[in-house]
């Protein structure tokens, strides 16, 4: 398999575990900062996991978890992507809204808009640049993620390798050279991720 | 969306002409190129997947499919349940850089978990020179790690396998050890495989005299 197969497949698959995580993240960052009920705290700190567990540890999880059939796939990748970048968006999508004046959206409802409509027309547009910030974030995670996918999805080339274990698997065999150009290519897509991210979320002035 | 994740989460059947064959990173070269000419000879598909023996050994004892296991030692493969189990290939050990008696610091891999690293303890002791090399032994996360110790000079001896020498670049191998106790790379058709008979035949394969020399080019001994 190709370097340049090998990043493109790792960028596919992080594309669509971000595509795929975004709505249940923001429907569950909307929940976590609007309201108290039982069990909150509980979720938020669920939610907060997999950025400190090893990943290694996570990946065991999703081992037990996960369906046979899915295990050594491409839908392992994108499921290992999903847990460890959910973090990332969910917890910028909760400030984002937090940030968000209520007022606006009582107003909204005075002037009689329903739910949904008050959520995509007042609280995403004025939560978009933080969500947006976090989103890039989690991507650049999904593209970097190890632990958890080596274990659940396996190190199978041309099917389930992708950026971060074919450079391990390189430095192992002792080709640091044969690493290099993939290592540049990880610095160079996250450089420009976390770049967009800082942008977006930083306010024009 | 929620068709999607439906979809992502559907599994698809495996195709029955496909052998999954789970090996230990150290054979990564060799089997690959072994497998790519019995797909060549027999229009099958080997679906290679590479890792550290105990992680495939973990993966494999929670389900993960594989139809065929090459360790890089027995203890890994008496973690899974097997149906047919040869002893494939084995290995030496070798010592790299200076001779031990004249090092002051030994790089081996971790004696108490990597096999190789096993290996090497257990040869020492045998030799009566494990007490007085103890104070000098700088262990490592795997092989390739103790290797990489001496090539960069952070370390003036290792002992390391003979396969792995022949990957150095500067150090040279200061002496070849044929005492040491017996390597051995067991591989096996796995009791959950979907394809056994599929297992059964690349396992055949892989003791075949095309095989064998694939192997040796590698620097592997053939049972």
């Amino acid at each position: 398999m190709t370097d340049a197969a090998i990043i493109w497949f790792t960028v596919r698959m992080a594309a669509l575990a971000t595509a795929l995580l975004i709505p249940p993240a923001l429907a569950l960052a909307l929940l976590l900062a609007r309201g108290t009920w039982r069990g909150k705290s509980v979720i938020e700190t669920l939610v907060a996991l997999p950025l400190v567990m090893p990943p290694v540890a996570t990946g065991l999880i999703l081992l037990k978890l996960v369906p046979h059939s899915v295990v050594f796939t491409w839908r392992a990748v994108v499921i290992a992507m999903m847990v460890m970048s959910s973090p990332f968006i969910v917890r910028a999508a909760r400030v984002a809204f937090e940030n968000v004046n209520p007022r606006y959206e009582q107003i909204a409802r005075t002037l009689g808009a329903h739910e949904p409509r008050v959520f995509f027309t007042i609280t995403l547009p004025l939560a978009l640049r933080g969500i947006a910030g976090g989103v890039v974030l989690g991507f650049a995670r999904a593209l970097g993620e190890f632990g958890a996918t080596i274990l659940v999805a396996g190190n199978i080339p041309g099917r389930t390798t992708t950026l971060a274990v074919a450079i391990y698997d390189r430095v192992q065999l002792g080709r640091d050279s044969a690493a290099w150009p993939l290592v540049i290519a990880g610095v160079v897509v996250a450089f420009v991720a976390i770049l967009l991210s800082e942008k977006s979320t930083r306010r024009r002035t | 969306m929620r068709n999607l994740l439906l979809i992502l989460l559907l599994a698809l059947p495996v195709s029955a002409a496909e052998v999954r064959v789970s090996a230990a990173a150290s054979l990564t070269d060799a089997v690959t190129e072994i497998a790519r000419l019995y797909e060549g000879k027999t229009g099958e598909t080997i679906v290679l997947n590479f890792g550290a023996s105990s992680i495939l050994a973990t993966q494999i004892v929670n389900g993960a499919p594989a139809d065929v296991f090459v360790s890089a030692d027995e203890a890994q493969l008496n973690r899974v349940a097997t149906v047919v189990r040869i002893p494939l290939l084995s290995n030496r050990l070798v010592v790299i850089g200076v001779p031990l008696l004249k090092a002051r610091r030994i790089a081996i891999a971790n004696p108490e978990a990597v096999p190789a690293g096993v290996y090497a303890k257990q040869w020492l002791q045998q030799r009566g020179l494990w007490t007085v090399l103890a104070p000098k032994i700088v262990p490592t996360e795997n092989v390739r790690g103790a290797l990489a110790a001496v090539e960069a000079g952070n370390a003036d001896a290792a002992i390391v396998y003979a396969t792995d020498a022949r990957m150095a670049r500067r150090a040279r191998v200061a002496e070849v050890i044929n005492d040491g106790p017996p390597i051995v790379y067991p591989a096996a058709v796995l009791r959950d495989a979907e394809n056994a008979a599929g297992g059964r035949r690349f396992l055949d394969f892989l003791r075949s005299r095309d095989a064998g020399a694939i192997f040796r080019r590698y620097g592997f001994l053939t049972k």
